[in-house]
């Protein structure tokens, strides 16, 4: 394994550097029956899950076959999908907000054999490499974040919970039975970087206990002052504390303050907060972003807690099978889960769902909470 | 033989959902072979070594990643993230496994050599596993060595003419929905000011000098695709302004059960025979549809665009002509005073490439300008809108109130007048007042 060099020079950073170049242009990339059409199209549908055309004003047609896709992927199966852009759809592909992969081709007798092709692909393990499907009223992937494949604040994993649930949500990828569509999410912490906040089910980590404090190596390897700012509840202090005799500067946590979001990890690396059995997976639901019919809403917390269940999270994915049974069997055509509980009252939801209800799902956090209580002498008593 | 043994990842191999344990199995036995004699300039085994740590972390329910180091490129601020293993000994492989952020083109679209360039690139310099695409949009490179940074950089600067995207308080890569590549909906082309604008703002976006991140989010239109509203500080959502138009023969043929309603979303359910009224009129937020003899008609000026008609009846109903969109300022997820949603702050603006979206720029800039002279270190956008006022941000850009600006009117009078709002303003004479009013 010599170094090979790119040719830059560490001696000389600025010698030919090309900087500011930004993203390539979009349009270099389009295929030859969109740069035709952009701008032209009158109308879609979509002609079975997972393929949809689109028509032109100019009589053009595209057909698009969507396959599911991890988002954690390896150049090996990048290629793959390539191999097969190329052999149907002229070396070209896109891929969508959701993590899913789109075929296009210009021509229906075409669409067959890509999805035949698709379809049939399967990894050693037996799973299958682009399933296809994904489209209109059914339950497309799941976006989600990093997970322990590569963060260091995470509550959960976000790779296996997504595969856990898309699996026992397979059969909604593969169809269009639901009220409308449904979009779950995850995201393995509280910061959200996935932000999964108006998701019609959010599965998000979360942490329940403050963090470690490592005193014996906190001053040398952090910024106390920076751990003490990052800290969004303001729950550390300065202390001094004496270790095997001697005093050493450090922090104390407030617990009750802490709201397990690890952001002084980030800063200190003294400041662990991962814990086996704090550690695990709140469920949130009734989030939308689409201003239809109704405005966007955030998702709310339906379930408090769930232990990390590895490998396979059956009970996080059991209650989010149910929760879309519920809302299969419950909600009007059209009607979002976000808009079919507002209908029914959450009252109902939560028997709905069977879900039970607990001092937890009650908002006590700052000015928004007041907001959430019921001011009204309007309810529904339970069954 | 595998290096690690991975009983409970090998769990996530079977059911019919794509396994990333899997692909991750295939890629480390390719590099393993590496029948194209490359010469890898990080550890071979980088993929066993991930599953390893990996497996570890399904053992203890724990991440086994710390944060940190300050590791980049020369002259930029961000774009690469320092990542280490906590367990260096046992997966040397990924002892240190830095992340990389590469700005993706609009819409996602790409070619094949494209995407081979870039393989052969990340196989040869990185550990060859990827995210397609990261929560911002972003492609993320996953895992490299501090030394394969620069010379990574250098390549696919020189050879592909790609850069790197945003990291920290910086300008995030902006992203978009498909648009009017492949939308009827689009209300004005996504792809051209998501690519403008990234260019327009390079600057900002690799020398962090915000106090926090700034996401742009262009959707073509309401239904948010790239779910501008919740996700981007500064949300486009396409609108018009004049009629829907409405092909008349198109709805019959929707009434008459000819086209599927709903572009054919809902076939996998019989929900009976389409029925416009209830369907359509009934579910209209503002009750401004009618269908009245077999004609369908809309009062123009009660429509919100909530999208819904259009959606369900996509061959007869298309957006209007006079186009543009709307911006909205200050999403976020919840941390920390909970989650806010993007609030209105132009109900319309031209999207005019022409003379580089300057009506747009108009407003992205003093808003830049004020929270960078007001924020506070890690304080979005949204926040200081809450901290300092809604007033404050529309007088920072110049924008007047209008009623389109809230939900309804505040229900406090609790008003911070300003002096120079009051006749004759607050400095008074005490003697004069008890000349009327003794004490």
């Amino acid at each position: 394994m010599a170094f090979v060099s790119s040719g830059y020079n560490p001696d000389k950073p600025m010698e030919n550097r090309l900087s500011d170049l930004g993203p390539r242009k979009y349009d270099e990339f389009y295929p030859e029956v969109i740069k035709n059409n952009k701008g032209k199209w009158l109308y879609h549908e979509i002609l079975e899950p997972g393929v949809l055309v689109h028509v032109s004003e100019t009589g053009d047609e595209v057909f698009t076959v969507r396959a599911g896709g991890c988002r954690l992927m390896s150049t090996t199966h990048i290629r793959e999908i390539c191999e097969i852009a190329e052999k149907h759809c002229d070396g070209h592909v896109r891929f969508t907000t959701r993590n899913n992969i789109e075929f296009m081709v210009d021509a229906k007798e075409k669409v067959e054999p890509l999805k035949k092709d698709l379809e049939s692909r399967k990894f050693n393990g037996g799973s299958m490499k682009f399933p296809v499907g994904g489209t209109g009223a059914g339950i497309t992937n799941i976006v989600h974040t990093q997970g322990w494949i590569h963060c260091h604040t995470p509550a959960t994993d976000a790779s296996g919970p997504v595969k856990a649930a898309m699996d026992v949500l397979f059969d909604d990828f593969k169809s269009m039975r639901l009220p409308a569509h449904l979009r779950v999410s995850l995201a393995c912490c509280l910061n959200m970087c996935g932000a999964v906040h108006c998701s019609d089910i959010a599965i998000l980590g979360y942490h329940r206990k403050p963090p470690l404090l490592d005193h014996e190596y906190l001053d040398k390897m952090c910024e106390i002052p920076l751990a003490i700012a990052a800290c969004p509840t303001a729950a550390i202090k300065p202390s001094k504390v004496d270790f095997k005799g001697k005093e050493l500067k450090s922090v104390a946590v407030k617990d009750d303050r802490c709201m397990y979001c690890g952001n002084c990890y980030t800063m200190c690396p003294s400041m662990p907060l991962a814990d086996t059995e704090g550690d695990g997976i709140v469920l949130m639901a009734g989030g939308k972003v689409s201003n239809r019919i109704s405005i966007p809403k955030f998702s709310k917390v339906v379930v408090a807690f769930i232990p990390n269940e590895a490998p396979r999270w059956p009970k996080t994915t059991a209650i989010i099978k149910n929760m879309v049974e519920a809302y299969s069997n419950g909600a009007n055509k059209y009607e979002r889960l976000g808009e079919w509980a507002e209908r029914i009252g959450w009252e109902r939801f939560f028997e709905a769902c069977e879900l039970d209800f607990t001092h937890h799902l009650i908002d006590d956090f700052r000015d928004p909470a007041y907001l959430t209580w019921r001011q009204t002498s309007q309810f529904k008593f339970s069954k | 033989m595998a290096k690690h043994e991975t009983p409970l990842l090998d769990q996530l191999e079977t059911g019919p959902w794509p396994s990333f344990v899997s692909d991750l199995k295939q890629a480390a036995e390719e590099r393993a072979k590496n029948e194209k004699g490359i010469e890898y300039q990080i550890p071979v085994d980088v993929a066993e070594d991930l599953l390893g740590v990996l497996e570890l972390s399904y053992k203890h329910g724990r991440t086994h990643w710390k944060h940190g180091g300050i590791v980049g490129v020369f002259g930029y601020g961000g774009g690469v993230i320092g990542r280490y293993c906590d367990q260096p000994e046992m997966f040397p492989g990924v002892a240190h496994f830095h992340t990389i952020r590469v700005n993706h083109p609009s819409g996602k679209f790409y070619t094949t050599k494209f995407l081979r360039e870039l393989c052969d690139l990340w196989d040869f310099r990185g550990s060859g596993i990827t995210n397609m695409h990261g929560s911002t949009g972003d492609i993320v490179l996953l895992g490299t060595t501090t030394p394969q940074i620069e010379e990574f950089y250098w390549e696919l600067s020189h050879n592909m003419g790609q850069d790197i995207g945003g990291s920290g308080s910086c300008l995030r890569t902006p992203s978009d929905c498909i648009g009017s590549a492949r939308c009827e909906y689009a209300c004005y082309d996504t792809h051209a000011i998501c690519y403008g604008l990234t260019q327009e703002y390079q600057d900002e976006l690799h020398r962090p000098a915000f106090p926090y991140k700034f996401k742009f989010k262009f959707d073509g239109c309401p239904n948010c695709c790239v779910a501008s509203i919740a996700r981007s500080d500064l949300s486009f959502i396409g609108t018009w302004k004049d009629d829907i138009k409405i092909d008349q023969e198109a709805v019959k043929a929707y009434v008459g059960g000819e086209f599927a309603p709903n572009a054919g979303a809902h076939a996998g359910r019989d929900w009976g025979a389409f029925d416009i009224q209830k369907e359509v009129v009934d579910l209209c937020p503002t009750k401004c549809m009618k269908y009245d003899g077999g004609k369908l008609s809309v009062n123009t000026p009660e429509c919100t665009r909530c999208m819904h008609c259009i959606n369900t009846m996509p061959r007869a109903l298309r957006i209007g002509d006079d186009r543009g969109c709307s911006l909205l300022v200050g999403a976020k997820a919840p941390i920390l005073d909970g989650a806010q949603m993007g609030s209105l702050l132009v109900p319309f603006v031209e999207v005019n490439p022409d003379n580089e979206y300057q009506a747009i720029k108009d407003v992205i800039e003093p808003l830049w300008d004020w929270w960078m002279e007001e924020g506070k270190n890690r304080e979005r956008i949204g926040e200081l809108i809450k901290r300092q006022g809604f007033r404050r941000m529309l007088e920072e850009t110049g924008i007047e109130p209008v009623p389109q600006h809230v939900q309804e009117p505040r229900t406090n009078p609790y008003i911070f007048w300003k002096e120079e709002e009051v006749e004759g303003g607050w400095t008074r004479d005490i003697d004069k007042f008890r000349k009327d009013h003794l004490r």
